[in-house]
């Protein structure tokens, strides 16, 4: 059986594979996400977002909590959560719970 | 803790030049470290600490093939401990299914398997290695059933192009997560070769059609990694994201070089491990220092708007084509040189293909390890 796209959701609940790591290293002071052959550096709000995708919320829930957090509407962010993650379930960097 | 400079992202560790193919592009150097040179384990054991000390994030182990090396293991468990990605570069035929799952086990988080056609009798032929790629699609399945994610890496020419689409669905097939399509690079023993490897526009345009439309229609399924080949490119890439910038390589023998072809360029003097710090060399090395940044520049780089960008390309091809290891890289249009050697490169493509010189080793002592 071939595999499919993830296509995200509000409703996906979003986790970081285990050939995935999302980690701060000590040594650099920064946070990274090291995945086979890259290791991407997110930005303060990806940090936050990718933090969150611990195979236990939705996506609807990671934006209702930023949205508060920020003051901003919650469709909006919940449209940016969704591309950004969608860009790393793409390169195999994201799965569903 | 280093006091100028940052550290490098990836270490490429090449364990071993011995191997059991004998590819006719093989990118070694034409002069190999024989196995009574190579690194011993405490030195390798010591070098993961010192790349661990730096912040490094990742560890390629590569060759040759690194499963030549009976202590792998320990360096993978090593690794991992320390914290750093682990992922082996294979060309998978000495691989058991119990070396892999231990392998595994002990932390190793990726596997990389090459391979040379998705044809078995040209892959075999290129590879010349009986029976090389049935083991080969063998261990990529054992990869999957672990649960470890598998990149094919596949150099393509003009001898197996014209299969790119059956490897984009071999590596479907075997459910790999990338696909790296890697195009023959012209320096150690494959400039012996160029002539048979040299692909045609012709071929060149149709593959590039096929990769963009199976990037599409494979989005979230295959990712698809695919770089013209320099010969037919009009800007050099970013060799290793710049000179210095994020990777060291280190040869089997402990050479600290900036990118896996350094070696050809005689003139440096390569720091050791065995003699100075990873720290120390990163920072001092003078062959890393030389190149790195963009002071060095020659004149159409220098005041070029993407000079940050391709860092002034590769300096091992400046200097295997132009002879100068500092003037610009002829890929790149700017270069004086770019169309003499763009001509001569696609004249050889466009005559008959002649045979192509194997590489074959003094040094060929690699077995199974047998646990
Ligand atoms: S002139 Fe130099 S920096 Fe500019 S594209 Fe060519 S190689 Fe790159």
């Amino acid at each position: 059986m071939m595999k499919e796209r993830l296509l995200l959701k509000s409703e996906t609940v979003p986790v970081i594979p285990n050939h995935v790591r999302f980690e701060f290293n000590e040594v650099r002071k920064e946070w990274v996400l090291l995945a086979p052959e890259r290791a991407l550096y997110p930005d303060k709000i990806a940090i936050e977002v990718l933090k969150k995708c611990d195979g236990k919320i939705s996506i609807q829930l990671i934006g209702e909590d930023l949205a508060k957090k920020y003051k901003a509407p919650v469709e909006k962010i919940i449209e940016d959560i969704i591309n950004m993650l969608q860009d790393l379930a793409d390169k195999g960097f994201l799965k569903e719970c | 803790m280093l006091k100028k400079l940052k550290a490098p992202l990836a270490i490429l560790a090449e364990l071993s030049h011995r191997c059991p193919l004998s590819c006719a592009y093989c990118s070694n150097p034409v002069e190999l470290v024989e196995k009574n040179k190579e690194l011993d384990t405490d030195d390798w054991l010591r070098v993961i600490d010192e790349a661990a000390d730096l912040g490094i994030h990742q560890i390629h182990f590569s060759g040759g093939e690194p499963t030549a090396r009976k202590d792998l293991e320990q360096m993978v468990e090593h690794a991992h401990k320390r914290k750093l990605y682990t992922n082996l570069i294979t060309s998978a035929v000495l691989l058991s299914r119990e070396r892999l799952e231990k392998l595994k086990k002990l932390g190793l988080e990726h596997v990389q398997v090459s391979f040379q056609d998705s044809e078995k009798e040209n892959a075999n032929r290129i590879g010349n290695f009986k029976g090389g790629h049935e083991k080969k699609l063998e261990v990529a399945k054992w990869v999957r059933e672990l649960g470890m994610p598998l990149t094919i890496n596949a150099v393509m020419h003009r001898q197996n192009l014209h299969h790119l689409e059956d490897m984009i669905k071999m590596s479907v097939d075997l459910d790999a997560d990338r696909l790296e399509v890697a195009n023959v690079q012209y320096y150690g023993w494959a400039l012996k070769n160029r002539a048979a490897f040299m692909p045609t526009k012709d071929q060149l345009e149709s593959s590039m059609e096929i990769v963009e439309k199976a990037r599409k229609d494979l989005k979230g399924i295959l990712v698809i990694d695919y770089v013209l080949p320099d010969y037919y490119a009009k800007r050099p890439k970013s060799c290793m994201g710049g000179w210095g910038r994020q990777f060291l390589n280190i040869s089997p023998e402990g050479k600290v070089l900036p990118c896996h072809a350094a070696e050809t360029i005689k003139s440096f003097n390569f720091d050791n491990v065995k003699d100075k710090s990873l720290a120390w060399i990163w920072e001092n090395s003078e062959p890393f220092n030389k190149f790195r940044g963009t002071d060095w520049m020659p004149s159409p780089c220098k005041t070029c708007d993407r000079r940050e960008i391709d860092w002034g390309g590769c300096r091992c091809q400046a200097l295997a084509l132009t002879g100068d290891i500092g003037a610009v890289d002829p890929t790149c249009e700017f270069s004086p040189l770019h169309e003499k050697i763009f001509g001569s490169a696609t004249e050889e493509s466009s005559s008959e293909a002649p045979e192509f010189i194997y590489r074959l080793l003094s040094n060929k002592e690699v077995e199974p390890v047998k646990k």
